[in-house]
């Protein structure tokens, strides 16, 4: 199976998870309990208004004529007005979707990076006070609600240290680079506005840290228990017999297969991590899709979190793909043995 | 006497294993977390410091006070004893992971033992893509958007978590369960003629049963964290309910100055959850289990 069939594959489930994502999130929004329509306009809206507002959002006809209205709404990519920014929730996507995927992306490069590394560390010096070390670190990770971690660093490093801003993206005298994609530190780079660059990554490190802990302790743990398990392998063995420089025989022969457990629950660890999004975002008052989400939630604006929900199965399903094409590049074994089993 | 002799097999490796989770310091110390934890929400009415704080109660003589002999963990805004509201909050915390993992732990594995034993059909196709469609998205976004449109309590986001939760049950049996089902033991009990829930419930069950215990106990702790992170938001308990995430949100309003309102319950959140991570890696130590 070649890797274009692969991934044809993985789309055409791809789009009938999302199908039936969309079919339990209208269910949610629709079937369950409650007048969107007077949600949103209040108690004190008289009640042609309430019915005008549900003759236009089709919530008189049958269910069913709903699903296809929202549905067919949603592929052109019309997903309904706002009932609480009176906006169309696309305008409110395209406004709030970059500054957290700018987020996550960053969030998620730290995850990685210190995950690994100190997986690496601790499970080549295994049974050291090295290893011992980051085991307790892992576990404050792995058990620390990520609002939690955010409320701490707000204190330490806002308040009690005062070294790192804890609002925002960027601090009101830095001039804003030009829109290009959104993401307030890729746009600094393209526009080669250096100081903007340095005070968006600054205002980005508190929340990224705070939601990247969780998974960053978890990818230390698998990849530290992989790394002592081949460490005592006979190939390894052999290649220090060889007299392979260790740094080499580290580098080359044990990272690689020991990065795929680590590569496999990286999708997993960045879903939680954009779960998190949504409670750290409010707390840092991060002007991202998550805090929208969160608002359209707590205010119920039904399209909104419809939307919300629905975006977030797309992202995820992207990510999981790149995650597979990854271990397959990492695994030969699944890249040949789909091959030999053509 | 048959089934005397079968008893006894199983309490001697009950013991085995016993002695064996107990000589692992880390275990045992989640252990401790778990009943000490277990002990102070069950006792919380007779040993709490001021047991009328839980509730509705107010006085502002003595609001904001920081930590002290009197009030050990300080008092909150309204003047109640914290530490009087941590153990109420553990009732909470406790009853939101016991409560959901009894609603979901039934129909997951049931689900995930029918799926794995008809591989490959259509009984198979229907359940798992209807799992994989609830595992689309993170089961904390979609119990936030069910509690959303319901009216927050504890009782809705217990339901809410509960409907997003049994996925993971069934797929981690259906893993165990297909691959079980090509084993010699579970085909002499089919060309024996065994019925199907013997095979399912008789012969393949018993064997998933470590891995179902290991992930309840550490479920059991990501449970608490989602119910603490809906009610951080305010889709969970409601006040003056002592719930431990409203008690961190309800003091992060006040930091840094006043900081004991919201970090001793968030210590409290972190205790209970690390006992029962502890006790699950226990667990998955003493079976050999990989993949959970």
């Amino acid at each position: 199976m070649s890797t274009l069939k692969f991934l044809g594959k993985r789309l055409a489930l791809s789009i009938f998870v999302l199908f039936g994502l969309s079919l339990l999130i209208f269910t949610i929004a629709r079937v369950l309990p409650g007048d969107p329509v007077r949600m949103a306009l209040g108690s004190r809206a008289p009640q042609w208004a309430v019915d005008n507002m549900r003759e236009q959002m089709h919530l008189n006809d049958p269910l069913y004529a709903q699903y296809y209205y929202w549905l067919s709404g949603a592929l052109h990519g019309d997903l309904g007005q706002s009932l609480f920014t009176r906006r169309a929730v696309s305008t409110d996507v395209k406004e709030f979707l970059p500054a957290t995927l700018e987020l996550a992306i960053f969030a998620g490069i730290i995850m990685a990076v210190f995950g690994v590394l100190l997986g690496a560390v601790s499970g080549r010096y295994s049974n050291t006070w090295i290893d011992n070390s980051v085991r307790i670190f892992s576990y404050i990770g792995i058990v620390t609600p990520s609002f939690v971690f955010a409320i701490l660093f707000m204190l330490l490093f806002g308040y009690v240290l005062n070294v790192l801003p804890t609002v925002g993206r960027l601090s009101p005298w830095i001039h804003r680079p030009p829109v290009i994609t959104g993401m307030v530190s890729l746009d600094a780079l393209l526009s080669g506005n250096f100081a903007a660059l340095g005070d968006a990554i600054r205002h980005m490190i508190l929340p990224a840290v705070s939601l990247a802990l969780g998974g960053m302790a978890q990818e230390a743990r698998i990849t530290r228990s992989t790394i002592s398990d081949n460490l005592r392998k006979d190939y390894i063995a052999s290649a220090k017999g060889f007299g392979v420089p260790e740094r080499l025989v580290v580098l080359k022969y044990l990272l690689k297969p020991s990065l795929i457990p680590t590569v496999s629950i990286f999708g997993l660890d960045f879903a939680s991590l954009l779960a998190n999004a949504f409670l750290v975002e409010l707390i840092f008052n991060w002007p991202g899709f998550s805090r929208y989400g969160i608002n359209a939630m707590l205010n119920k604006d039904l399209n909104a979190v419809s939307a919300v929900v629905m975006i977030l199965g797309v992202v995820f399903i992207v990510v999981n793909i790149l995650v597979d094409l990854l271990v397959a590049w990492l695994d030969p074994r699944i890249r040949l043995g789909a091959e030999r089993g053509k | 006497m048959v089934h005397n002799t079968l008893l006894k097999r199983r309490l001697e490796s009950l013991k085995k294993n016993w002695y064996k989770f107990s000589k692992n310091p880390v275990s045992v110390l989640g252990l401790f977390f778990v009943l000490a934890v277990s002990f102070v929400a069950i006792f919380a009415p007779y040993i709490s410091p001021y047991p009328m704080h839980a509730g509705r109660y107010v006085n502002f003589v003595e609001a904001s006070e920081t930590p002290s002999l009197k009030h050990l963990c300080g008092t909150d805004v309204f003047g109640r004893d914290i530490l009087s509201r941590i153990f109420f909050g553990f009732r909470y915390s406790l009853m939101m992971g016991a409560v959901v993992l009894s609603l979901v732990v039934v129909p997951g594995v049931v689900l995930g033992l029918v799926a794995g034993y008809y591989r490959g059909t259509w009984i198979d196709t229907v359940i798992m893509r209807v799992t994989d469609v609830f595992l689309a998205v993170p089961p904390l976004i979609l119990a936030l958007a069910i509690c959303s449109v319901l009216t927050p309590s504890v009782f809705h986001a217990m339901m809410a978590v509960s409907l997003m939760w049994w996925p993971w049950y069934t797929r981690l049996v259906y893993g165990l369960s297909s691959s079980l089902r090509n084993e010699f033991f579970v085909q002499a009990a089919e060309v024996t003629g065994a019925s199907r829930s013997h095979i399912l419930f008789r012969e393949i069950l018993p064997n998933c049963v470590s891995s179902i215990f290991t992930k309840m106990s550490l479920d059991m702790g990501w449970v608490i964290l989602i119910g603490s992170s809906l009610s951080f938001v305010g889709l969970g308990a409601q006040p003056p309910t002592p719930d431990l995430g409203t008690m961190v949100a309800d003091g992060a309003k006040y930091l840094p100055d006043q900081w004991w309102i919201a970090i001793f319950p968030a210590l409290a959140i972190m205790i209970t959850v690390l006992g029962f991570n502890l006790i699950g890696d226990g667990f998955r130590d003493l079976f050999a289990l990989e993949d959970i």
